[in-house]
């Protein structure tokens, strides 16, 4: 175990790449948390030993180090994050909307987010038309979730919220990139409503990735998925 | 006196098996309410209408949708014998291998959908994934909970039970291999001696002419 110069302080640090929106999740948890911590940006093109060491298994980033637990997986570490640091939880204590909540993000990250990037942002023509279909479908059932609420998790940002907030940043750029727009305001009027809610929340507003670097980093993974990409 | 709670699931869905040995380890009253999935009743429809998928819990009029946020559920609100450890660390081991079983143990059910070249390559994912538990994640002990199960067991005993049918029925080549898994095959067998348990799998040559039919039915015949 190392030891510490400031004996009383604790060990936060979160391994995270500048442009990822899962590390981002931890960032805004912490935050919101008022926690303190550390932070090692990783270059994911060539991992550090540290970051191997701590996530042998899936070699990526979001990690999260606190006192000499290493904790990996952003929605596991979100949970943890919120049973640790009590203040301005972000999930409820019901057990029922507890695991609405849970549906939800994963819901985000199982159909919404993975539809999204993979058939529509790095697709073209017929194949992202079709995507694009898909994708209105998922985010139907969204709409109806976030009516008549401010947040996913109701009056104040809660798990659901973080692990959909990409939605509200990344995804307009990269509509605004492509010329296409998944989240309109006239099909989708509280989700739209809630992505400006989201974006502009404190601390959330103040975490966001440089615009410009997100869109040549796009537009670069685009190109490659799209067998495209020129050598630089 | 409030009515019992509803199970609507089929058999043997590996994911509504996990909601049964949680409420049985529990000793949890409740109703099986068994659905035609080619035939999707209007309670299903209505309590998970986003995937239209079982299992799906009902609490009082409350659904609960996805088998793990399920499992969680239930050790929230009947808290005798926990699933899950106090310690938020432990409980974020415990949560990290449910979801590594939820996003790699895809390669067990396309395994069985499969044949020729792709069958050789979910075989080899699945084996992947095995190496990746054997390694890291079951260790020196009885169970993924330590010393009584949890549920990371749940999950990945739904997965391993069932790899266990589906490598007999697909008849192409050993993958759970006892020598190359000595971990957890010790693992899976402790698993399956749990009473609960026990009483609660759906018997093997039942599950294998089953799956044997089914994979007839999806790919031809070998």
């Amino acid at each position: 175990m190392v030891e510490s110069k400031y004996n009383m302080a604790e060990e936060i640090k979160v391994f995270r790449s500048w442009s990822s929106p899962f590390a981002l999740r931890i960032i805004w948890a912490l935050k919101l948390k008022g926690v303190e911590f550390d932070t090692v940006y990783e270059d994911l093109t060539n991992k550090s030993p540290l970051l191997l060491q701590y996530n042998p298994i899936h070699k990526k980033v979001p990690v999260l180090v606190h006192n000499g637990k290493v904790i990996c997986e952003s929605l596991v570490i979100l949970e943890y994050i919120d049973e640790t640091w009590k203040q301005n939880p972000l999930l409820p204590e019901d057990p029922h909307q507890k695991s609405n909540a849970r549906f939800w993000a994963k819901f985000g990250d199982d159909k919404v987010s993975s539809s999204i990037w993979s058939d529509v942002l790095m697709k073209e023509g017929k194949e992202q038309e079709e995507g694009i279909s898909a994708s209105m479908e998922n985010l139907k059932y969204l709409e109806e979730e976030i009516r008549g609420k401010k947040f996913f998790g109701g009056e104040t940002i809660g798990l659901a919220d973080i692990a959909l907030g990409w939605l509200a940043y990344h995804l307009v750029i990269f509509e605004e990139t492509l010329g296409l727009k998944l989240i309109d305001q006239e099909k989708f009027p509280s989700l739209a409503a809630w992505k400006q809610e989201f974006a502009n929340a404190p601390i959330i507003r103040e975490n966001w990735p440089d615009r410009d670097k997100l869109v040549t980093k796009f537009v670069v993974m685009r190109e490659a998925n799209l067998g495209k990409g020129t050598p630089k | 006196m409030a009515a019992q709670p509803k199970l609507l699931g089929t058999l043997p869905s590996p994911f509504v098996y996990r909601v049964i040995w949680a409420l049985k380890l529990k000793a949890i009253p409740y109703e099986f309410i068994e659905e035609d999935l080619t035939n999707k009743s209007p309670l299903l429809l209505k309590y998970n209408p986003v995937h239209k998928k079982i299992p799906v819990f009902l609490h009082g009029d409350k659904p609960v949708c996805e088998s793990m946020i399920i499992v969680e559920y239930i050790d929230e609100v009947w808290p005798q014998n926990p699933l899950l450890p106090n310690d938020p660390y432990e409980k974020a081991l415990a949560r990290f291998w449910v979801k590594f079983a939820e996003d790699k143990a895809t390669s067990v059910w396309r395994m069985f959908r499969s044949k020729g070249e792709e069958l050789e390559k979910t075989k080899k994912e699945t084996q992947e994934m095995l190496q990746t538990v054997e390694e890291h994640g079951i260790g020196e002990k009885k169970y993924f909970g330590g010393d009584s199960m949890g549920i990371a067991d749940i999950a990945f005993g739904s997965v391993v039970y069932w790899l266990e049918v589906i490598e007999e029925a697909v008849g192409e080549g050993a993958v759970f291999e006892a020598h190359r898994f000595p971990r957890l095959h010790a693992w899976i067998k402790n698993f399956k001696q749990v009473p609960v348990i026990k009483e609660n799998l759906p018997e093997r040559d039942w599950m294998v002419t089953f799956f044997k039919n089914r994979r007839e039915a999806l790919v031809g015949s070998a």
